[in-house]
């Protein structure tokens, strides 16, 4: 589904992803994990399109497509959703505005038929269920003054009204209790199937007890230094990162 | 070029044209008050930008034209009318082209109770007394010389005379539509309100053809005690149009009034709002909005004078500036010692969409009571790059993501107009300056 190739990527002059290789195929959950400052965010934010960041080296395709060829809103069009690991505050936009315009606009682009009112409210309120979130989260402005935790479910409810075909989820679990953490989880799990796929981005393999990957990746100053199955995300929490860069230092 | 001299030569040579025009209209005391409109005016000068009230605002490109005054109704597209028009079973309707009252698209009829609604020039006939106690009092044409022009050539505008206790329930809708063929109109309008009475009143002012034409309007607002007043006005005049108006309004004790400035036209736009309170325990709530693109250039100077204590004012600007285009704010509020608890908060807030738009802001508050609560604040930024980013990446195109982020800027400032048909009129023009 979505093949990386060797993919640099700066910020200000500095770069922060020297060289990423990560093939995800469509049914497979991957978990990106390493410690702070790694380049998990960004490596996260150069797939969604990112403007900040100056890709200098490499390619991303996805299904085949030029990705980086793609401004942000046609990633999104092509089936990549980015799940904000600080998803911001839009006040005075709803998020029926948000869905709505998000959706037809999808829509538009795949050549499907809008939307009406009607249609999208049921399909709308199918969705929230999944999260737990009220109906009256669909009045309110995006995200304003919404608690971390609403706003992780927010993302995951948006998530399920879109239908990515790729998901990349930012630090998700970042700042949520262990109720909410396991309504996101719970909501990401009831989504897959065997023609999306997911990417996980985490600091704490805690995420990864409800989403079970199936690969492991460490990322640790801007490359993969490392690859295993879940297993490795359960070493990683026993015994930090330390020893798997250790071990790559070794290999160099 | 014209000299401004020779420009003032001009209206005044049409005034004596218009003066021909008035037969047997000439005997009533209005003309008086005309005439001696024209010899103020003649006694000052244009502004220039040398004066401080007008010194980011450069009139030239007005003074560099010449319009005559307009003298008969033209052909006018129906469909370009109903564009403005709302719900005339809801809203009672008066339709003005080039200054003329329109029967045709009008609908007056069937009037509620306590409502007197009339063309000025009717007004001056049927209710001598009442226009006259009151006309040229609020906006005097002493010392503002668009006033004075406006005031000389004052034939053609609404009066509304709301009785005690009335409740208007119908808004009333004033629609100025102009063809654009080098003319000058002057609307002109009266609207009082008395005690206990509620009214609410839109104005809107739009023009079609080429050619260019000059709106010089001035709207006078007695707001007696108890009474409340909610008063949209929509400038969407063509894009080759100038535009100077003032709303000049009265507020007595306990007297609440809600102003909605809404410009989305003009080549030149200047409006001036002025409101006092002559009575304590009033409301006043200034809201503005402005949206200009390509070189259009808008200024709204607005003044709240708090002569007496007790007394609310918010006032709210908000502009979206675009390409050249260039806006102008100046708001002054005025606290006199007399006014003890008064509160008074203003905020001027900007979107540049471009690097060359302009804005140039001065909140202003002039303070000589001690126990009072006043605030004021401008901000000029553009679109939340991160908000933008956002809506992007939920697969939403770049235009209508950013039209998204102007239109939640722009909302709060209409969103407590209480007619839905407005809000709606309103988000409608909006999205389609926008896109």
């Amino acid at each position: 589904m979505i093949e990386i190739k060797n993919l640099h990527a700066n910020i200000d002059g500095r770069e922060i992803l020297k060289g990423i290789n990560l093939t995800v195929n469509k049914g497979e959950v991957h978990a990106i994990m390493g410690p702070n400052g790694s380049g998990k965010s960004t490596l996260a934010q150069v797939i969604a399109g990112r403007e900040d960041y100056e890709v200098t080296e490499g390619e991303i395709l996805f299904n085949g497509k030029n990705l980086l060829e793609l401004s942000t809103e046609a990633r999104a069009c092509e089936g990549i959703f980015l799940a904000f690991q600080y998803p911001v505050e839009i006040p005075g936009v709803s998020n029926t505005t948000l869905l709505k315009n998000a959706l037809n606009s999808i829509r538009k682009y795949r050549g499907e038929e809008e939307l009406d009112a009607m249609e999208f409210l049921t399909l709308v309120k199918k969705k929230m269920s999944l999260v737990e979130l009220s109906e009256d989260l669909l009045r309110r402005s995006v995200n304003e003054g919404f608690s971390g935790g609403e706003k992780k479910r927010n993302e995951i409810f948006q998530m399920a009204v879109l239908q990515p075909k790729l998901a990349i989820l930012d630090e998700t679990d970042s700042g949520l209790d262990i109720d909410a953490l396991r309504i996101v989880a719970n909501g990401v799990t009831k989504l897959k199937s065997p023609e999306n796929a997911t990417i996980v981005v985490t600091h704490y393999q805690r995420l990864l007890n409800y989403i079970i990957p199936d690969f492991v990746h460490v990322l640790y100053n801007g490359k993969i230094i490392k690859s295993g199955d879940k297993s490795l995300a359960l070493e990683l929490e026993n015994k930090g990162y330390d020893w798997v860069i250790e071990e790559a230092a070794e290999l160099v | 070029m014209n000299s401004s001299a020779e420009l003032k030569e001009l209206f005044i040579k049409q005034f004596q044209s218009f003066e021909n025009t008035l037969n047997g209209e000439k005997e009533l005391p209005l003309h008086q008050i005309r005439k001696d409109a024209i010899e103020e005016f003649s006694n000052l000068n244009f502004p220039s930008i040398k004066d401080e009230e007008w010194k980011y605002t450069n009139i030239n490109p007005l003074l560099s034209k010449t319009f005559k005054p307009a003298d008969s109704i033209p052909e006018v597209d129906p469909e370009f009318i109903n564009k403005y028009l709302f719900d005339k079973k809801e809203f009672i309707t008066l339709v003005f082209v080039n200054g003329y009252f329109s029967k045709e698209f009008s609908d007056v009829d069937s009037l509620p109770k306590g409502l007197i609604l009339e063309t000025i020039s009717e007004a001056i006939k049927k209710h001598p007394e009442l226009v006259l106690n009151y006309f040229s009092k609020t906006a005097s044409a002493e010392k503002n010389i668009f006033t004075a022009l406006n005031t000389a050539f004052a034939d053609h505008g609404t009066f509304v005379f709301i009785e005690e206790n009335s409740i208007i329930e119908r808004p009333i809708q004033i629609l100025y539509v102009t063809k654009a063929d080098d003319i000058f109109v002057s609307p002109r309008n009266l609207f009082l309100i008395s005690k206990n009475a509620q009214v609410k009143i839109i104005e809107t002012y739009a023009g079609f053809g080429d050619r260019s034409y000059f709106t010089n309007q001035v709207t006078e607002f007695i707001v007696n005690d108890n009474a409340v007043v909610e008063h949209v006005r929509i400038q969407d005049e063509q894009l080759n149009a100038f535009h100077i108006s003032t709303l000049s309004v009265d507020l007595e004790k306990a007297s609440n009034f809600s102003s909605y400035n809404i410009n989305f036209g003009g080549s030149l736009v200047r409006n001036n709002v002025n409101t006092k309170f002559n009575g304590g325990f009033a409301e006043c709530r200034l809201n503005g909005l402005y949206v200009t693109q390509g070189s259009q250039f808008v200024d709204n100077h607005t003044s709240i004078d708090h002569a007496k204590p007790n007394c609310l004012s918010n006032e709210l600007y908000k502009g979206i500036l675009n390409d050249t285009s260039r806006g102008v704010f100046n708001g002054k509020v005025f606290v006199r010692q007399d006014a003890q608890k008064t509160n008074a908060y203003q905020q001027n807030k900007n979107i540049l969409l471009s690097n060359d738009a302009i804005v140039n802001t001065k909140p202003q508050l002039e303070i000589f009571a001690d126990d009072v609560k006043c605030s004021h604040g401008a901000t000029v930024g553009q679109l939340d790059k991160d908000q933008l980013f956002y809506l992007k990446a939920r697969g939403i195109q770049e235009k209508e993501a950013k039209a998204i982020l102007i239109y939640a800027f722009a909302s709060d400032v209409v969103h407590s107009i209480s007619m839905l048909q407005v809000r709606d009129h309103l988000e409608a023009l909006l999205a389609k300056k926008l896109l």
